[in-house]
């Protein structure tokens, strides 16, 4: 099935819109989507009426041009009769935003809509799930734009079971900027579920990394999921809800007690070249490092501070990742200090991580950064940056940036985030490195990009 | 393994009323397959086991034969190193009196470093082939690999050396590296048969698998069939 229109529609109809509850939920959507995107809107009720000064439809048959994508967000009972308006006027595909199906026990009413699409190749989202969001295209949440943030265009897609976790996923990504291609909430998913979006995503040229959050796959479809995304060719991450179980079933054998789900789940994830997400942290940050780096790294870190502290940190944090910090022979150090401004030659760490102290000034991180860039056994760089010391400007990000576009390695940095730092960060960010707020999110990015496969 | 097929059939659908396969028709349907077993013979008294044991010498492993008994080890129904008639005799006199006696397995011992060999069907991935750091330590230590069936070679290389304890494989502190290569073709061997009995079984244990320098031997195994857990008695 062909799940452009549900992505990219050009037209869209919502029905549920009420001239009389303004409180109803497809009211906001329809409102949004009329102000804010590039999206045509109809609103259809058989009770007629206006809606923003727009007359709302009585039926889908009058509306003035077959829509790509209908919203739906009627009572769960008239859900059917609906959907089968949509196909027989030629709407292209729907996301049924209603609950009141499976999470209630009401299975068959959502086998009956299941069907009625399959038969149609009518594809749909949901039921029961605040649908899709493309930035500058079209937002199905009910959500008023005032409450939510405005993520900006970019390579990363999220797909979740769960909307109020997308919706979380979607806040954090964007306060660390980065640009969301495709966000879905798939609800109930009776008919479009993982696979399909694992499977659309992959062919979707706006798509460069994949994020999933996922409670449970039905039975095999996790076997399959995996076997898909070691060919997808673009990575994916996934976070799991559920890895205790609630109870622990007694077992006959070892290997069942040894192979409990969640343990399978993370092998099988593993097996499939797919990066498993521990909690938001690793989420954010692994996204926001593959949306700017593809390749792979073996993971030698040269790291440049400005304070030992940090540089210890980060250097623990890098360990336990099982990421290595190649120590800088003397020769090697010697040869580095030469190259640093007398003020801080005979201050300085510089074994890796070398630290620059609170004395450095932009050109000791230039020199130290182009030079680490430079040997053999260092393929990652991370610049742990405290701009609050004196001799930082607002201009270091943009620099480091170009050394390590020059040299061809990745460059990640770690910037504490305050509004006053932003033109640093900025220079970072415009310049396609990835800056986090903490230590162990910079580390993390470094992470993701040793985990992905070659 | 396709002529062998009906019979490895013949041995499931016979254990199906006990809801598991016994240590012996285990080890004849991993044997049929293609893994190597040690010389074994299942007897009812004390005399049948001591001219199985003039066949193949001491010392001599013996162990309980029982549907009731699941955990052997953990009901004195192993006993290892048995070096004389005598013993022998005795041990077979104890196993009579277990609930369940079907028979008691007399075999050769065998050495090597213990490994849990296992699969399990998983209801989100299928087929699952664990292998691990074996014994009866098996769920202290818990360092086990798995990885969705088939295994391709690499697959099987990947998995021991995943292990936390891969040294031991490797010749740790002085002792001979095991045969690597019967490792892995044991591991490609073993995710044929998952794969044939895809859907029969709940979860395999090999365990423990036994690697020497010179070969991997199936010192002990049991196969859970499906849907059937609930018949067995797991507790001593």
């Amino acid at each position: 099935m062909d799940l452009k229109p549900i992505f990219q529609p050009q037209s869209i109809a919502v029905f549920g819109v009420s001239a009389g509850n303004y409180r109803h939920p497809a009211n906001e959507i329809f409102t949004k989507n009329l102000l804010r995107y590039p999206v045509r809107v109809y609103g259809v009720n058989p009770a007629g009426g206006k809606i923003n000064g727009q007359f709302i439809y009585r039926s889908i048959r009058e509306t003035p041009e077959q829509v790509d994508l209908a919203v739906i967000a009627v009572r769960a009972e008239v859900v059917f009769q609906v959907m089968a308006s949509c196909i027989e006027a030629g709407v292209r595909s729907a996301v049924i935003i209603s609950g009141g199906f499976a999470e209630v026990g009401q299975t068959g009413m959502q086998d009956r809509i299941a069907a009625l699409a399959r038969e149609a190749s009518f594809p749909f989202i949901g039921p029961n799930c605040l649908g899709v969001f493309v930035p500058d295209r079209v937002d199905t949440f009910f959500l008023p734009s005032e409450r939510m943030v405005k993520p900006r265009s970019g390579n990363v897609s999220l797909v979740s079971q769960s909307g109020g976790i997308l919706v979380d996923q979607i806040i954090k990504l964007t306060n660390e900027g980065v640009g969301l291609a495709r966000a879905v909430s798939i609800g109930n998913k009776a008919l479009i579920g993982e696979l399909e979006m694992l499977d659309y995503l992959t062919a979707d040229p706006a798509t460069r990394v994949i994020a999933f959050y996922i409670e449970g796959f039905g039975k095999n479809e996790g076997r399959e999921f995996v076997l898909r995304a070691k060919n997808c060719g673009k990575p994916i991450v996934v976070l799991k809800a559920g890895k205790h179980p609630e109870s622990r079933k007694a077992v006959a054998s070892h290997t069942a007690s040894l192979a409990g789900d969640y343990a399978i789940f993370r092998a099988a994830l593993s097996q499939g070249g797919i990066l498993e997400a521990a909690n938001d942290l690793e989420l954010v940050s692994f996204c926001e490092s593959l949306s700017k780096y593809e390749h792979s790294i073996a993971g030698r870190v040269g790291i440049i501070t400005a304070s030992g502290g940090h540089g210890a940190l980060a250097f623990d944090a890098c360990l336990s990742q099982g990421i290595d910090v190649p120590a800088l022979p003397e020769n090697m150090q010697a040869e580095l200090g030469a190259e640093l401004s007398p003020r801080v030659r005979n201050i300085v760490s510089l074994a890796n991580p070398v630290d620059l102290t609170g004395s450095g000034v932009d050109e000791d991180f230039i020199a130290t950064a182009r030079f680490l860039c430079s040997r053999m056994d260092i393929d990652c760089l991370l610049a742990l940056l405290l701009p609050y010391i004196p001799g930082i400007t607002a201009d270091l990000g943009a620099k480091l940036s170009a050394v390590a576009k020059e040299c061809g390695k990745p460059l990640v940095a770690y910037v504490p985030n305050m509004e006053r730092y932003a033109m640093l960060i900025e220079g970072f960010e415009l310049n396609g490195v990835p800056v986090s707020p903490s230590i162990e999110g910079a580390v993390l990015m470094v992470e993701a990009l040793r985990r992905i496969r070659p | 393994m396709k002529t062998t097929y009906p019979e490895m059939r013949a041995i499931i659908e016979s254990a199906r009323e006990d809801g598991w396969i016994l240590e012996p028709d285990a080890k004849r349907l991993f044997s049929l397959a293609g893994l190597t077993v040690p010389r074994f013979a299942l007897v009812q008294t004390p005399q049948e086991a001591l001219c199985f044991a003039q066949e193949i010498g001491y010392p001599l492993v013996a162990k309980i034969v029982s549907p009731r008994v699941i955990h052997k080890a953990d009901v004195g129904g192993v006993v290892v190193g048995i070096a004389s008639e005598a013993r022998l005799v005795d041990v077979c006199r104890r196993f009579q009196s277990f609930e369940g006696f079907r028979g008691i397995l007399v075999e050769e011992m065998v050495g090597g470093v213990e490994l849990i060999l296992g699969a399990k069907t998983d209801l989100q991935f299928g087929p699952i082939i664990l292998l691990g750091i074996g014994g009866t330590g098996v769920e202290i230590y818990r360092d086990v690999v798995m990885l969705m069936a088939p295994l391709s070679e690499k697959d099987a290389s990947l998995m021991y050396k995943g292990l936390t304890g891969h040294q031991f494989l490797e010749g740790y502190r002085g002792a001979k590296p095991v045969a690597l290569e019967k490792l892995t073709q044991t591991l490609l061997t073993f995710s044929h048969i998952v794969m044939e009995l895809e859907g029969l079984f709940d979860s395999i244990d090999i365990n423990p698998l036994l690697c020497s320098s010179r070969d991997c031997i199936v010192a002990d195994a049991r196969v859970i069939l499906g849907n059937t857990t609930k018949t067995i008695n797991s507790s001593p």
